[in-house]
């Protein structure tokens, strides 16, 4: 049998089984117990969530193999993690750890101000942040195999998400009335290969799976994320740094299934304790916005 | 008097339901409507029932927590046609190794599956295999997939894949009105499985 590994479709399939799921932020086998036991379909392991390395500041980078391979040992659904924009390196190490799914992700420290990973050169997929249809196609032309609306990771303000979520919408839908030989000038607007352009004209819809990101910190959140059209839901501070973080994780992987029903998101919502504190978007000066990261 | 449509439901709780119910849909003149179903009263209006791919641990925990688990249990055990990839087979067999712990099935299929058997997503892999009862090979994509480790009498192996250095397992299986595959053929556009699952498995 002559079988084939890292295909576009192997990359792609894997994240349509994450469909419908929640993605929590861990940064400990504790927490991957718990991410998991709350019906999370994979963890992201980083040594820092977005709030803290607001918070503390610094260069920021791929975490320790031996963190991330702990957790690898304690869950057995997909554990993901980071590598800096460009730092093929870390990902080749990534790789090599056998991570699941790698995050080329504007929550650390870019390596690289011009070039993102080649992505096609690997066999474990990736996943990259965009906000908005151009920067998704740029990834996706680059290989990434899956895309997450980016918001402002860190801040537990969902309003950036909801921006990124509506942008990527309304500029899918807008390439679907086109004639085709319109295509061409909004390719050359958006920054964006022809032929991209040209099937997400016709599917209307990106070709990968299309998760949301960044801000979102309730089971209310979580939802109305997936009636704008997300796939599915990365949930970074908003679990660990709350004041119970087992029932709030088992909330919002409730409400994302039930992201129509207001009764289960009303139920989920009791009694979780308090949220994570958060910071408005707003307030955050210009150079510290991690969703500029990335081009 | 019309004849009735054949009702099939897909398992939304989480995973790939998208893809069986446009499968389900591509079939010409199936005489079967797909659509998603995740509330008991939906659970109990279908004639058949497909468990997509996804994570096998969300899927279980999410049917415990809306309480769907006993009666879909149920509803296999009565003989209501079930189809399940990936972790659909999975929640379809009655014995699960690597599983995690306090991991629960569906049960119904007398298999024991291994967990993520072929190894993580970097192993995940696509190739084509021959199915008993299919004229053709099929392209079958294998992402973090179980395979079958041992089946009972009544169980019918429909098609393996030998791997080097890994011996051969069987990755489609048929018990009466069950169906399991390893694979995902929902992420192809070949639908002969999804048919095969209509025209033989749901008429017994």
């Amino acid at each position: 049998m002559s079988e084939v590994k890292g295909t576009a479709r192997v990359k792609r399939g894997m994240a349509e089984m994450l469909k419908g799921g929640v993605i929590m932020d861990v940064v400990n086998a504790e927490q991957a117990k718990i991410a998991e036991d709350a019906g999370a379909v994979a963890v992201m392991a980083l040594e820092r969530v977005p709030a803290d390395i607001r918070a503390q500041g610094g260069v920021s980078r791929m975490s320790d193999p031996d963190m991330i391979e702990k957790i690898k040992a304690t869950v057995s659904i997909p554990v993901m993690a980071k590598a800096r924009i460009g730092h093929f390196t870390e990902a080749r190490v990534l790789e090599y750890l056998g991570v699941d799914y790698i995050d080329e992700s504007e929550v650390l420290t870019p390596a690289d101000y011009e070039n993102h990973i080649d992505k096609w050169n690997f066999t474990v997929p990736f996943v990259c942040g965009a906000t908005n249809l151009g920067e998704a196609l740029r990834r996706i032309n680059e290989g990434a195999a899956m895309i997450r609306s980016k918001g402002e990771a860190g801040t537990g303000d969902v309003s950036n998400a909801v921006t990124h979520m509506r942008k990527i919408g309304a500029e899918i839908r807008r390439l679907t009335s086109m004639r085709e030989d319109e295509l061409y000038v909004a390719a050359k607007e958006m920054q964006a290969p022809f032929d991209l352009v040209k099937e997400v004209a016709q599917a209307g819809k990106l070709p990968v799976v299309l998760f949301t990101a960044g801000g979102i910190a309730t089971p209310a959140d979580a939802a109305m994320m997936m009636h704008l059209g997300a796939d599915g839901v990365f949930i970074g501070s908003g679990i660990f740094k709350s004041g119970d973080p087992a029932r709030r994780a088992a909330a919002c992987v409730k409400a994302t299934t039930f992201f129509d029903d207001a009764k289960v998101i009303a139920d989920a919502s009791r009694g979780l304790g308090d949220a994570m504190v958060g910071i408005n978007v707003a307030d955050i000066p210009v150079p510290h916005l991690l969703a500029t990261r990335g081009w | 008097m019309r004849k009735a449509i054949f009702k099939v439901g897909v398992l939304a709780l989480q995973g790939d339901v998208r893809e069986h119910i446009a499968a389900i849909e591509q079939i010409e003149h199936g005489g079967a409507v797909a659509f998603a179903v995740r509330r008991p009263e939906e659970i109990l209006s279908v004639d058949a029932l497909i468990i997509p791919g996804g994570e096998s641990t969300t899927i279980a925990h999410l049917a415990h927590t809306f309480e769907v688990f006993d009666l879909i249990k149920e509803r296999i055990k009565s003989g209501m046609p079930a189809y399940g990839s990936c972790a659909g087979m999975i929640l379809l067999a009655d014995r699960v190794l690597d599983a995690a712990a306090d991991q629960t099935t569906f049960g119904g299929l007398d298999i024991t599956v291994r967990r993520n058997a072929f190894g993580r997503q970097v192993d995940s892999f696509e190739v084509d295999i021959e199915l008993l009862g299919l004229h053709e090979s099929m392209r079958a994509v294998f992402i973090r997939a179980p395979w079958v480790e041992e089946v009972g009498a009544k169980v019918e192996v429909l098609g393996s894949v030998s791997m080097t250095g890994a011996g051969t397992h069987a990755v489609a299986v048929r018990q009466g009105h069950l169906l399991a595959t390893s694979f995902h053929p929902e992420l192809t556009s070949d639908n002969r499985i999804h048919r095969y699952f209509l025209d033989v498995v749901c008429k017994g």
